[in-house]
């Protein structure tokens, strides 16, 4: 979120799309209900399914899953046609003046530089024109036919109301309506908020998806303002967390990426790294990236990282493909190329997609490591449990280990939530058994380790020999001792770099915050976001103060918000050119002739003048992107595709297949079912339901006994064209698998009308296995296609294709 | 019987046995201790209380959890009750049908106890102790990585890589247990690292 949970009170309108908040995320919904109680915001809800959000929605619109870019392409049409901009927003702080390469285009729904049988783009093209100055070049009239308004005015140009209804089967008057309501936040004192979740990213586009609506929310001026914002309702409790302390295979902490093998020593990872500004008096934030790369290399290696041997650089392990995601290690565990795979609080079984494969690549390891509180199916992937789970188990040689650990109850420490606030909690049990903490075993697995490479040598020890384990007690590092290590501490005495007789932080003592960080090795920190965490005020993440100045929603003496107590993201762009907000009765943060201050600590330097130095200090543009160059790796601006698995085909580029720059491993794509398929003409999603979370609850009794049976959804219409009735048992089948349910027949799930064809829409919700206190059944990973967004690999669970029949319930 | 009494047949009962200054002294003596012991204690006054997060998703409400028995005192403590924290500025005491039942989740009869082993093409999970578990543990991963780690690529240029053996990180683990797993994982080279962000 850049926004909060608690600052959704202010807004105007919710837009729900790509999320279902009421049953996912019931609590954080209040805060929907309390806009629109008390400010008389208004909520639309754009999903296949009419859910408890949209039950209480002003306007429902229903979309087909996986249009959504041609949906938000068709709402930024919208407004663009009808002057529905804040103008004096985009010209000032989105690269909207910026001037693109004569290179760029796109054509046939596919951009400049695309090679077919890497299925990759060559990038180059997708550039600023560079000035002798080294400066991109600009227009501010906005009359270049190459500047990227007109360039997205173009691209959005055949997204009309039509083409939207033709797409997604959204009714023509449903979508005016919303694009309508929508446009009105354009206004300075009018502001909208975004929330989305899992609809969004499971695509084979999901980022795509999620660009494009933070693509009209700078449009509309509403990125930084008090009640807007791009909101991930993220998943899981601490999901944030794990994702800003980088535990994912290209990352370092803190959003540092981990370095390529074409980067082969210090200076030429730093030098792809210097994010020099691209425009006069810009801050470029990322320009003290060597900081926060060094101090993290300290947090690793301590006293052993050196000037000397760079920091320990290449004790990093270097990598060789853009990263060993989930579905990659799947796939080489397939291969039969990986020995052993170790599952934390994570139960792969249920959560990866093509459940098939998934057992037989588990099935190929010589060792699998579980550890978790409860007991998960991955960790008996190997046990025959009848049709939810048809194994044999002689036939499967792989050893399986099972450590019990503690649950959140039983263990201390901070979790970050959507809002980016890092709460502290307490341990209040006793844990069952022998259950052990986290932190125990992966000491246990350290130490233990460390001896055997130091007993008997082996290859490379170096870095695990002389990680920095220096904890009072190395078999358990406490939660507080690890925290301190994320805020980073001085080794020597910090003096001001502008005046040296003044100290800023003394030798052994914990930094402030990451601005005192140095990239000489004289500090340490784990992780650069989350400094001042920890700082030498004590544990900031245990505040409990509640007050809140004006009622702003902001909670600022509640816990410890990254970056440095930030509240709201990008808070510079909540005042105009002159540093007044845009909307005085939403102030955040003012520039009063020398300084930034406010409700919120300034996302800018406090004494960069408001006329020059843009708000989005991480860009190296200072503003924000709506054509976003060669970073992402499927286009520079959104475009429709379809999913891998469609219903229909791709109307605005109907030789295109799914996104032409996402990853198919060799073997998934014979898997995959035809567009509009006839063996397969049902377009099915996946989603939660608000009693049960993804496949804990049903370990809970009560939980398990308010949805105690795995189901279907289908709506009437299909219903009566199948044969299938009510509460009656269906078969659903895709090219990868087979699973039995009951069905529910609702009003909830209607057809949509896309170009003339009757779209049927199966919806699968994902809580059921084989084990727990609910009754056996299946998730929808049993049938979904084993391919990711082309940017992250987040897998395509939201549309994909089935066949569904009635069948013969279980012999009772 | 219902031994309730309304304050008007308090004071009238304490009036009637005691003298005025005696009840300032000493308390409203007998009839108190009677009162006292008629009334069944609300039942959580005798409990720990802990502050918490839900572990659910991650609107992250605020928990209170009573337990019978202070860790912090040393003693072993069971939680018998968990309620929304009304102190907290997201959920302001209110919980949702899972937050509402995650007593159900510490107590459920599927969280795991014990260590245990599963051997090649075995139908069963056998104990085994915390200590060869680990011990069998180190020995596979340094076995794997003796054998696969890639020092060198094939241009030599130092890799210091180890993908043959991989790590699924947790989406509810601490932030403090986050950064420990990054340590241990990331020192001996494993590259093949991910956590659920995705799913």
């Amino acid at each position: 979120m850049t926004n909060s949970w608690t600052d959704i009170k202010n807004t105007d309108l919710v837009v729900i799309m790509g999320g279902n908040a009421a049953e996912a995320h019931p609590c954080g919904f209040k805060w929907v209900t309390e806009a629109k109680a008390n400010r008389g915001a208004r909520l639309i809800v754009v999903d296949p399914r009419f859910t408890r959000s949209a039950s209480v929605a002003d306007v429902y619109a229903p979309i087909r899953q996986g249009s959504d870019i041609a949906f938000l392409l068709g709402v930024i049409n919208y407004c663009i046609q009808n002057d529905k901009v804040h103008w004096d927003y985009v010209k000032a702080f989105t690269n909207a003046t910026y001037i693109v390469k004569d290179g760029f285009e796109y054509k046939d729904g596919l951009f400049s530089g695309y090679d077919e049988t890497k299925r990759d783009y060559d990038k180059s093209s997708w550039e600023y024109v560079i000035g002798e100055d080294g400066y991109a070049q600009v227009d501010d009239t906005l009359t270049n036919p190459r500047c990227v308004w007109n360039l997205l005015k173009t691209h959005v140009s055949i997204y009309t109301p039509e083409m939207v209804e033709r797409i997604c089967g959204t009714p023509r008057d449903k979508f005016l309506k919303v694009a309508e309501m929508i446009s009105e936040c354009s206004s300075p004192i009018k502001t909208m908020t975004s929330m989305y979740a899992l609809g969004w990213t499971q695509h084979s586009k999901g980022s795509q998806n999620i660009r494009s609506m933070a693509m009209l929310q700078l449009i509309l001026g509403n990125i930084g303002v008090r009640g807007g914002g791009m909101n991930a309702l993220r998943g899981h409790s601490n999901i944030q967390g794990l994702t800003d302390v980088g535990l994912m295979s290209n990352l370092l902490p803190g959003y540092l990426t981990l370095p390529t093998e074409k980067e082969v020593d210090f200076d030429s990872y730093m030098s792809t790294r210097a994010f020099k500004p691209l425009r006069p008096n810009q801050m470029s934030y990322w320009q003290n990236y060597k900081k926060f790369f060094v101090s993290v290399l300290k947090s690793m290696w301590g006293s052993a990282a050196t000037p000397e041997n760079h920091f320990a650089y290449d004790w990093l392990p270097k990598l060789d493909v853009p990263g060993y995601d989930v579905l990659r290690a799947f796939e080489l565990m397939n291969q039969g190329k990986m020995t052993g795979y170790m599952c934390q609080g994570f139960n792969p079984l249920l959560a990866a997609p093509n459940r098939t494969k998934l057992t037989a690549s588990l099935s190929k390891l010589k060792f699998l490591v579980t550890m978790d509180p409860l007991d998960t199916e991955t960790a008996r992937f190997w046990e025959n449990h009848g049709e939810f789970n048809d194994v044999d188990p002689s036939q499967i040689q792989t050893e399986v280990i099972q450590l019990p650990s503690t649950c959140f109850a039983e263990d201390e420490g901070s979790l970050t939530n959507s809002g980016r606030w890092l709460q502290w909690h307490w341990p209040g049990g006793t844990p069952p058994g022998e259950a052990k903490t986290d932190n125990w075993i992966m000491a246990q697995i350290h130490i233990r380790l460390k001896e055997l490479y130091r007993k008997e040598g082996g290859v490379f020890p170096d870095p695990i020999v002389n990680l920095d384990w220096a904890y009072a007690d190395p078999a358990e590092p406490s939660a507080e001792e690890l925290a301190k290590e994320l805020n980073g501490k001085a080794y020597a005495t910090l003096y001001d770099p502008t005046d040296p007789t003044k100290v800023v932080v003394e030798a052994g003592k914990r930094v402030p915050s990451f601005a005192a960080l140095r990239d000489d090795g004289s500090t340490s920190c784990g992780c650069w976001i989350y400094s001042g965490c920890f700082n030498e005020n004590g544990n900031n993440m245990a505040r409990r103060d509640t007050s809140d100045p004006d009622e702003t929603g902001a909670y600022s003496k509640w816990a410890f918000s990254w970056p440095v107590n930030r509240r709201i993201l990008y808070n510079r762009a909540s005042a105009d050119l002159n540093g007044k907000a845009w909307d005085p009765s939403r102030k955040l943060i003012e520039w009063d002739g020398q300084k930034w201050s406010g409700y919120d600590v300034p996302d800018i330097a406090p004494t960069a003048k408001p006329s020059e130095v843009g708000p989005f200090i991480m860009n190296p543009e200072g503003v924000s992107r709506l054509f976003v160059r060669g970073m992402m790796r499927d286009g520079p601006f959104p475009a429709h595709y379809e999913p891998f698995e469609s219903p229909v085909t791709n109307l605005v580029a109907p030789n295109v297949r799914g996104n032409p720059a996402a990853r198919v491993f060799k073997g998934d794509f014979e898997q995959f079912a035809e567009p509009a398929s006839e063996e397969f003409p049902y377009a099915a999603t996946s989603y939660r339901l608000t009693e049960h979370f993804h496949y804990w609850t049903k370990h809970v009794w009560v939980n398990a006994v308010l949805q105690p049976e795995f189901f279907v959804e289908i709506s009437e219409e299909l219903a009566s064209e199948k044969g299938i009735v009510k509460g009656g048992w269906v078969r659903v089948w895709s090219k990868r698998g087979s699973i039995r349910a009951k069905a529910v027949v609702t009003k909830r799930i209607k057809p949509l009308m896309c170009d003339g064809k009757a779209v049927h829409v199966v919806g699968i919700p994902l809580h059921w296995g084989f084990t727990g206190a609910a009754k056996k059944g299946f998730g929808p990973n049993s049938l979904t296609p084993f391919v990711g967004d082309a940017n992250i690999e987040t897998p395509e669970y939201k549309a994909f294709l089935v066949n569904i029949e009635p069948v013969a319930g279980p012999v009772a | 019987m219902n031994m309730e009494l309304s304050r008007r047949q308090f004071l009238g009962a304490a009036g009637a046995g005691v003298a005025g200054t005696a009840l300032g002294a000493f308390g409203f003596g007998e009839i108190e201790a009677a009162h006292a012991e008629a009334i069944r204690a609300f039942k959580l006054v005798n409990t720990t209380e802990t502050r918490n997060t839900c572990p659910y998703c991650s609107v992250a409400c605020g928990i209170i959890m009573y337990s019978k028995g202070d860790l912090k005192k040393g003693e072993k403590a069971e939680i018998t009750h968990i309620e929304g924290d009304t102190d907290h500025p997201t959920n302001r005491g209110t919980l949702c049908p899972k937050g509402a039942a995650l007593l159900d989740f510490v107590k459920a009869e599927t969280r795991l106890k014990y260590p245990m082993i599963r051997k090649p093409g075995s139908d069963k999970f056998e104990r085994i102790a915390w200590n060869d578990a680990l011990d069998r543990i180190v020995r596979l991963m340094k076995d794997d990585r003796d054998a696969n780690f890639v020092q060198k690529n094939n241009d030599g240029v130092t890799v210091n890589r180890w993908t043959t053996t991989g790590f699924l990180a947790a989406s509810a683990t601490t932030n403090e247990t986050a950064f420990a797993t990054y340590k241990v994982v990331r020192s001996a080279g494993m590259l093949v690292f991910d956590n659920q962000a995705r799913v």
